[in-house]
């Protein structure tokens, strides 16, 4: 018999372990599936995390890992500090598409003009817009209740149009041939966000996204408003004798992570992706709520886990062309990784006992 | 070091490298937006990469991505292969053409081709179907088939690939058929199974008997053989698990004969940039069988419309032709030409409803 006791207190060192058991169980268990695929398991674990790292082209794929994980890390950094607080914004794959949409649009009002001052407008204008589109489930839910997580994956639905629209319309690129698609930024200098040092991957996405690493870091640990949200979160009725305002600290969690996800969309426009186009968003806006979990809601874990998924992005196309694994089988693979962390999480609270049950 | 400097070295150790075994394999590699199994466009590509397996056997290797969303994660899987040596490279979508020309400009001695773009540079060419071919029977077939004189049509985006279609399939329709009307819904999408059932049900209800559709899952077939009555024609592959009814006939990408073309040029050291636009002609573009449930008068009519389009006897667009909004475009006996084509953006008089912008 196994038995699961609870825990008197968390444990830490099984908060820092469980990631890396999770790691290993996934190898493990990937690698019996990469086996039964026909795949050599080591080989195949190998070119996932060893190649992108410190294989033949690390030199190109290290700094994918930045351009692939800032967007995760910015949006999820967002996200968490709402999670931890119990305010559920679901929907930052929209506030993304409408900072992204709002950022090169102030681009495109001034293009062919040249300025120092259009690449900071088109920050604040992403912002902006991750933030108004954020607001709309805030207000709502402050004015009329409204659940906050269905109105903002709903409004991810109408973003999406809006992006549609947009490439079709307003900001197509008026010598496109009539195909959609805006302009692409990356040959608009001064609304290039390119990166700040050749090779690197470290663009301007990076270092907001590392700057917001530090801030929410600070906040939690050092700021009277981290530990509003931390208490509301933990026990919502103290937070409220305590003082809490809840309709602030609601506003004030959604507008965030929607101020956060704007740039990543707008960092994203205007460098690795260079235009609006029918296809812009690839889901970074749901993948940073896994990140945000697999991260504990931390900020130095979501940093991690940030990179961790980027990896293993990088890692499963790889294996994908070289070894020929299907796409799907990548997939599970990644799936089997959340899994386990999640899985292995009750480690943290509990303690497996062993043997027959005593009586309490 | 530059990263420019470091890349120019993995590429000439990679040239040598290459170099050394360049009699014996070719390495292509293939960049697909969905997964091998929709059943569709991307299945198609994935066909013809197997018949390129199949044609050269052992002087040539494959490698495939599947899944790769446009912008820079096609970037970075480009790049992937053209680092892990391939010589020739096909990007499948029309959102790739930008970080083609990107990864191509970083790798100077690999050979791109690009599907349905119209950027090219002395490493980039260009591919693409004359669909509006095909079209241009399945009208003629709806025109003739339908009793309510009314044709749904689902559109995947309001782009002139779409639209050349969509006005294709017009013309031909109202040629056999004066009093046909065309109703269009924006799906939005290229591939939704349960966006193109509704829009499929939609037009159904609103009196449609044949749908037409330029997305690429089966669930319009689907919706189409619960409504009874109903007829559809299978799009980029047949969908022959729908005939005879409602699928009557398809158009089916066939890309195998021109990637078989350009990788043997690729080894032959002849491959040039170029920009291809094929048609029923060069089998490019394949009519899929047209089923029982098509009159015998109506399919003899069909297949000689298809032979008069491959032998260049006849174009789809000859004139006269009017836009919608009245306007002249095409004189008595011209044909229009592929610039006005490849960007157009207007409808044929006729058709009802604005190109939403």
């Amino acid at each position: 018999m196994i038995r699961l006791d609870k825990r008197p207190q968390p444990s830490r060192a099984m908060a820092l372990a469980t990631p890396l058991l999770a790691v290993l169980a996934t190898m493990v268990f990937g690698g019996l599936l990469f086996a039964v695929l026909g795949e050599d398991p080591v080989q195949s674990i190998l070119t996932i995390f060893w190649q992108p790292l410190f294989g033949e082209f690390a030199f190109y794929y290290r700094p994918q890992l930045l351009v692939k994980g800032a967007p995760l890390v910015l949006i999820a950094m967002g996200l968490a500090l709402g999670f931890r607080a119990g305010i559920w914004n679901i929907g930052a794959e929209g506030q993304y598409i409408m900072g992204a949409i709002f950022g090169a649009a102030a681009a495109l009002a001034f293009y062919p003009l040249e300025a120092w001052w259009i690449f900071p407008l088109m920050v604040i204008c992403g912002g902006l817009g991750g933030l108004l589109w954020a607001m709309i489930p805030g207000l709502l839910k402050v004015k009329f209740g409204t659940n906050e997580i269905l109105v903002s994956l709903m409004l991810v639905y109408v973003a999406e149009q809006f992006l549609s629209s947009m490439s079709l319309g307003l900001l197509k690129n008026p010598e496109g041939f009539g195909f959609p698609g805006s302009r692409n930024l990356q040959q608009y200098a001064s609304a290039h966000n390119a990166e700040i040092i050749t090779g690197s991957g470290m663009h301007w996405g990076v270092v907001a996204a590392m700057i917001a690493v530090i801030f929410a870091y600070v906040l939690l640990t050092r700021h009277r408003l981290g530990f509003a949200i931390r208490v509301t979160g933990e026990a919502p009725r103290a937070a409220k004798f305590g003082g809490v305002n809840p309709a602030r600290l609601i506003l004030f969690c959604l507008g965030t992570s929607g101020l956060l996800a704007g740039l990543a969309g707008m960092f994203e426009v205007a460098g690795p992706a260079g235009q609006i186009t029918l296809d812009f968003n690839v889901g970074y806006g749901f993948t940073a709520i896994i990140v945000a979990f697999l991260g504990r809601l931390h900020p130095v874990g979501i940093l991690l886990a940030g990179g961790l998924m980027a990896l293993t992005y990088i890692g499963g196309d790889i294996a994908q062309s070289q070894l020929g694994l299907p796409a799907a089988a990548i997939q599970v693979f990644q799936g089997m990784l959340l899994f386990f962390l999640l899985a292995l999480d009750v480690l943290t609270n509990y303690r497996l006992r062993f043997g027959a049950a005593e009586v309490a | 070091m530059t990263f420019t400097k470091l890349m120019a070295t993995a590429a000439l150790t990679l040239g040598l490298a290459t170099g050394a075994f360049a009699q014996e394999k070719t390495k292509v590699g293939f960049v697909y937006v969905g997964p091998v199994g929709d059943g569709g466009w991307t299945y198609e590509h994935n066909q013809a990469r197997l018949a390129l397996e199949e044609e050269f056997g052992d002087q040539v290797e494959t490698v495939f991505v599947e899944s790769v969303a446009e912008g820079p994660d096609s970037e970075r899987v480009m790049t992937q292969m053209a680092l892990d040596g391939a010589d020739l490279i096909f990007t499948t979508s029309f959102g790739y053409m930008d970080p083609t020309i990107n990864v191509a400009a970083k790798f100077p001695d690999v050979k791109f081709e690009h599907a349905t773009g119209y950027k090219r540079a002395d490493n980039v060419s260009t591919y693409s179907a004359r669909f509006y071919e095909g079209r241009a029977i399945q009208g003629h077939i709806a025109g003739s088939m339908t009793e309510s004189n009314i044709i749904g049509y689902i559109g995947s985006f309001p782009i002139p690939e779409v639209i050349r279609g969509i006005n294709s399939a017009y013309i031909h329709a109202k040629k056999v058929n004066p009093d046909v009307e065309f109703k269009i819904i924006w799906a939005y999408t290229w591939f939704d199974p349960a966006k193109e059932a509704d829009a499929a049900k939609v037009l159904i209800e609103q009196g449609a008997d044949v749908i037409l559709q330029h997305t690429d899952s089966t669930a319009p077939q689907a919706a189409a053989q619960e409504a009874g009555d109903v007829i559809t024609f299978g799009q980029a592959s047949d969908m022959i698990q729908y005939a005879p009814m409602p699928r009557v006939s398809s158009i089916i990408d066939d890309w195998a004969p021109y990637y078989i073309a350009r990788t043997k040029a690729v080894m032959d050291g002849t491959w040039t940039s170029t920009d291809t636009w094929d048609g029923i002609g060069p089998g490019m573009v394949g009519i899929g069988e047209i089923s029982d449930a098509v009159p015998a008068e109506v399919k003899a009519e069909a297949l000689a419309m298809k032979d008069a389009i491959a032998s260049g006897e006849y174009h789809p667009f000859t004139g006269p032709l009017k836009k919608q909004d009245g306007s002249d475009w095409l004189a008595e006996g011209e044909t229009a030409d592929d610039g006005t084509l490849a960007g157009m953006n207007f409808y044929i008089e006729g058709l009802t409803g604005e190109i939403p912008q």
